[in-house]
């Protein structure tokens, strides 16, 4: 019996049941991953949307990773379920006062608008790839075409409208889909830590870093990868967008985290005693200290002091690498944090991370690395690079600045 | 590049007209169904179980209306309740799933709040020997206690349950005698519920891999039996019965007694009923 679950040590009164931690390191995973998508969407939509030129170079990147990354999401939960085969109830049999069951649809109906978005951006790179490739690429892209082989300029101004479409529609779908994950832990009032009207506005907005700072760190890596010059211009607005953006969530997490300590209902006193006890590492040093705060400093020397070159690719990617881990250790905090102050705010519980288990420190490892490694397929297969196929331009042609 | 961008901002002016459109259209919906949508999924709105009769064989669920009281002045903590609900209800022998429990609250000289414990505190389960029996240690033998007493705790069947609120396949569900019960074919194990609950009375099942809790032995009591916990209980501190009955044991017990419930601010409007509760009882 004691292999199926992992019981959490505790200390002061905790209730008996708590003692196995429902929401394990895999419901840190899903939040993560799921922002991470409305993050990289958001990047897409600056430039296919608002019009903002200089993403162009990371506009098919931002949506392809949005996809990658979106049809993993669902995995973290499947695992996580005890009757994983069951999953399809919540869809067929909606018990409709359920915060989760919007999961099923807005998670359905974003797949379908990412792959609709996708196809018609990487449409013309695909039908050159069917008549020019063979053997079981050219099959591959020939069926990917979906029949569709007419890439006139008045084809793609019909898609250029699609795309514009979609991506109109997608912001809401994307930072719903993301606001409502928020929603589910705000909106539980069993748990001080969790219950608080900004969650979804906190959620949101480290989703929109967290997604900025991987299409930074993807988009330099491939630079690296392909031995191509970083596009400065490009680099500069994502540095602008994180900047703004992580200064917002700063200010948004500061402010829930006052109010909770202001307002100082019951339990916050043991709230207290485990952030600057037991979270001090996570909470203060690693999300705040290191993840958040240094790259604000660090981004806002480079602005000011109008950092160009190497210097500014190296900060900024630097930056954007510290705010992928304040993120993660964000949802760690809320997730395994919210668990580990006992429902009677009287104790303490220690959450344990096995390592090889169905929600175990590899399974959600690989968790987070199959995006990747599926992206990188998704590359070779569809590059998203700009110089290898010309992408349609923007039908938004506001020459927006950040 | 002007013609391109004359064609595009006609083809966005198109969109926006039907997008405009579009908007007005969803927008009269949404305002005409959000006053519905509110009342559907509002905690307090959460129904009962929709099906008017019970599947059990001669039993009408419209007839009952179940509650517990718990006299904590009468508890003497020999666990022997948390024994019978194990055996009865084949809940896993270990001190990390119960669907009742026993606290103890100790007041010790020069200490302005209790110490607590249950059943499944390390000193406890070292004093009973295993994990699978339980007792009380006695530790606070050679300390001045100037206060103690034992409250026995259970899932609350609240009237507003929000356990039911959040489950997303409606796996978990309120009767209509009072008891919310659990489908474990239907369960898909999300566990939402279980962080739902602010009492803890929710736990994991990792037998059958779904949430399980306790459902004051609802096959008991729609036989005319009382549950395990009550039918054990050798002083009497758990009382057990119907609403609707005006002389059975709860609706007596609720008359005769000045009752409180455990964290009433959560608005679930639990239905065990409690005398006997200091203010430092979670």
């Amino acid at each position: 019996m004691e292999s199926l679950y992992h019981f959490a040590p505790f200390t002061g009164y905790a209730y008996p049941n708590e003692s196995v931690i429902p929401w394990t390191v895999l419901i840190v995973v899903y939040p993560y991953l799921t922002g991470l998508v409305a993050g990289a969407f958001t990047v897409s939509s600056l430039y296919h949307v608002f019009g903002m030129e200089q993403f162009k170079p990371v506009g098919k990147l931002a949506l392809l990773t949005a996809l990658c990354f979106m049809i993993i999401v669902p995995v973290p939960l499947l695992l996580h379920l005890g009757h994983p085969e069951r999953a399809f109830n919540a869809l067929i049999t909606p018990h409709w006062t359920s915060a989760f069951v919007m999961f099923g649809y807005m998670a359905g109906f974003y797949v379908v608008l990412l792959l609709l978005e996708n196809w018609f951006v990487f449409r013309p790179d695909v039908v050159r790839l069917a008549r020019e490739k063979k053997g079981m690429m050219g099959w591959c892209c020939r069926v990917l075409c979906l029949g569709s082989y007419d890439v006139s300029a008045k084809a793609m101004h019909y898609d250029r409208k699609w795309i514009f479409a979609l991506a109109v529609i997608g912001i809401p779908a994307a930072h719903g889909l993301h606001g409502y994950v928020g929603f589910v832990f705000g909106s539980l009032k069993s748990r001080e830590w969790w219950s608080s009207d900004l969650m979804p506005a906190i959620f949101l907005f480290s989703a929109v870093i967290s997604g900025v700072a991987l299409l930074t760190a993807l988009y330099v890596l491939s630079c690296w990868l392909r031995r191509i010059p970083v596009d400065l211009k490009c680099l500069k607005g994502l540095a602008y967008t994180l900047w703004g953006f992580l200064m917002f969530t700063l200010v948004l997490e500061g402010v829930e985290f006052g109010s909770l300590v202001y307002k100082a209902r019951e339990g916050t006193e043991m709230i207290l005693e485990y952030v600057t006890g037991p979270l001090i590492v996570t909470f203060f040093i690693l999300q705040f200290a290191i993840g958040a705060v240094t790259p604000v400093v660090l981004l806002t020397f480079m602005i000011w002091r109008g950092t160009t070159g190497k210097a500014l690719v190296a900060g900024v990617t630097l930056s954007a690498c510290l705010v992928l881990f304040s993120v993660f250790m964000m949802r760690w905090n809320v997730v395994i944090g919210g668990q580990e102050i006992s429902k009677t705010g009287q104790g303490l519980l220690e959450y344990q991370l096995p390592i090889f288990h169905r929600e175990g420190l590899v399974a959600a490892v690989a968790v987070l690395v199959a995006p990747l490694l599926l992206l990188w397929g998704m590359a070779r297969l569809l590059p998203p690079w700009e110089q290898n196929a010309p992408s349609p331009p923007s039908v938004g042609n506001i020459a927006g600045g950040v | 590049m002007k013609p391109d961008n004359k064609t595009s901002f006609a083809a966005r002016r198109a969109f926006l007209r039907k997008l405009g459109r579009t908007a007005a259209c969803a927008g009269a919906a949404v305002g005409g169904g959000a006053l519905g949508v509110m009342q559907t999924v509002a905690a307090k709105s959460e129904p009962a179980s929709s099906q008017q009769s019970s599947l059990i064989p001669d039993y009408d669920w419209t007839k009952h209306q179940w509650a517990f009281g718990v006299d904590a002045t009468k508890c003497i903590g020999c666990l022997r309740c948390v024994e019978a609900c194990k055996v009865e209800n084949n809940v896993s022998r270990d001190p990390h799933h119960f669907r009742t429990w026993v606290e103890r609250y100790v007041y010790l000289e020069g200490e302005d709040r209790p110490r607590i414990d249950s059943q499944h505190d390390p000193v406890n389960i070292a004093a009973s020997g295993s994990g699978g029996e339980y007792r009380f240690a006695n530790r606070y033998q050679d300390a001045k206690v100037e206060k103690a007493f034992f409250v026995p705790k259970l899932c609350n069947q609240c009237t507003h349950p929000p356990c039911v609120q959040v489950c997303p396949t409606g796996a978990t569900y309120k009767t209509v005698d009072g008891v919310v019960l659990i489908d474990h074919k239907y369960c898909i194990g999300c566990q939402y519920c279980v962080q739902a609950c602010p009492y803890g009375a929710r736990f994991f099942n990792y037998e059958k891999h779904v949430t399980d809790k306790c459902t004051w032995c609802y096959h008991r009591i729609t036989k005319g039996l009382q549950p395990a916990c009550v039918e054990v209980c050798p002083v009497g501190a758990r009382i057990f019965g119907d609403l609707k009955e005006k002389q059975s044991p709860i609706s007596q017990f609720i008359r005769n007694n000045r009752t409180r419930v455990l964290k009433p601010e959560t608005g679930n409007a639990p239905n065990v009923f409690y005398v006997g509760l200091d203010k430092d009882v979670l």
